[in-house]
């Protein structure tokens, strides 16, 4: 397979071909192929993406956390980026999960490169990544006790004095 | 080209003496040679080194030696955005300064947290350490340090030598956990 065989169409195929009915939906916003699977297959798929001769998915851009706390039963959602260095295609991966079972298996299996992004995601989201070897905060104060990304938390800082809401018109 | 000097203390003057008390003397002495010691995190930082630079030059208050250790620092000079995380390291930075120290607070973010009202930002370094002067503005003016700075050289020439001793002082280092 050569790079111009690399389209689209031939990832899902192949994907769906290799991991049947554990891609649950695919669609491209701003031309950016990117596919649902479930939390248990996650890590199955990064690692044969990877490994495949062919596509050689071999660079995890990004790992980070999202939550939509509308979506019933799929609050919060791990989304990978992988990028296909020898090809140049990248692709995206969401798995999403309930808001009180927020546990994925980690990435840092198959890219070393998770380790922190991980960390950076359990210290916002709270979600927690088995088999992690090292997994606490990173970016925050050690003694954060909630997860500030969360969109139950207020974004502002609840110690400030100076902003009465009377000098703001509001 | 003429020097300009401070002026001298009030005293009592007569042939071959001069007489004043150590408060004055000492005050005026520790106003005109702080030691500012640079804590600058963010944009009011580059404003400072404007005010350091030869336009604003802050060498004709007899502050032109930065202290980069503490421990001779006489004044401590806080510029910019101080995350939750850098609080702990100010403070211990104020901590190994010794006695007499003052602190400037110089621009809206390390005042009040500043346009970072969010989780991860100290809303003012007053929560941490006991502040001095506060200077507004984002970033403020070189002028604006100027000013800061000679407010502090005020507080410096009218502070009793026994202040540091007083109970009150005390209280307010205990107010903020240190001892």
């Amino acid at each position: 397979m050569t790079a111009t065989d690399i389209t689209h169409e031939s990832i899902v195929e192949r994907l769906s071909a290799q991991f049947p009915g554990k891609i649950l939906s695919h669609d491209e916003p701003f031309g950016l192929l990117s596919l649902n699977v479930p939390r248990e297959d996650v890590i199955d798929i990064i690692k044969w993406l990877k490994e495949d001769a062919a596509f050689q998915f071999i660079f995890m851009t990004d790992l980070c956390g999202v939550h939509f706390p509308e979506q019933s039963g799929q609050e919060l959602g791990v989304i990978y980026h992988l990028h296909s260095l020898v090809h140049n295609v990248r692709l995206r991966l969401r798995t999403f999960f309930p808001a009180n079972d927020p546990v994925v298996p980690t990435a840092t299996t198959v890219f070393k490169a998770a380790n922190w992004m991980e960390r950076e995601t359990f210290d916002f989201f709270g979600i927690r990544f088995i088999g992690h070897p090292d997994l606490r905060r990173i970016l925050n104060v050690d003694d954060m006790d909630y997860h500030p990304l969360l969109k139950q938390y207020p974004l502002e800082d609840g110690t400030r004095t100076d902003k009465d809401d009377k000098y703001f018109g509001r | 080209m003429a020097v300009k000097l401070v002026e001298g203390p009030e005293g009592h003057t007569g042939q071959g003496f001069f007489a004043t008390s150590f408060d004055k003397a000492i005050g005026l002495a520790r106003a005109n040679s702080i030691w500012p010691l640079p804590f600058a995190t963010s944009c009011c930082g580059i404003e400072f080194m404007a005010t350091m630079g030869a336009h604003y030059d802050l060498a004709r208050f007899g502050s032109e030696r930065l202290s980069f250790s503490p421990r001779q620092a006489d004044l401590l000079m806080v510029m910019g955005t101080i995350a939750k995380k850098m609080g702990p390291v100010l403070k211990q930075v104020y901590l190994q300064m010794a006695e007499p120290r003052w602190v400037l607070s110089v621009g809206a973010c390390a005042s009040s947290g500043g346009i970072f009202d969010t989780y991860s930002v100290l809303q003012g370094i007053d929560k941490v350490i006991p502040v001095d002067v506060y200077v507004p503005g984002c970033p403020p003016t070189p002028e604006a340090i100027i000013d800061g700075v000679m407010k502090i050289q005020e507080l410096i020439k009218n502070e009793s030598l026994r202040r540091r001793n007083s109970d009150e002082y005390q209280q307010l280092l205990n107010s903020y956990g240190i001892e």
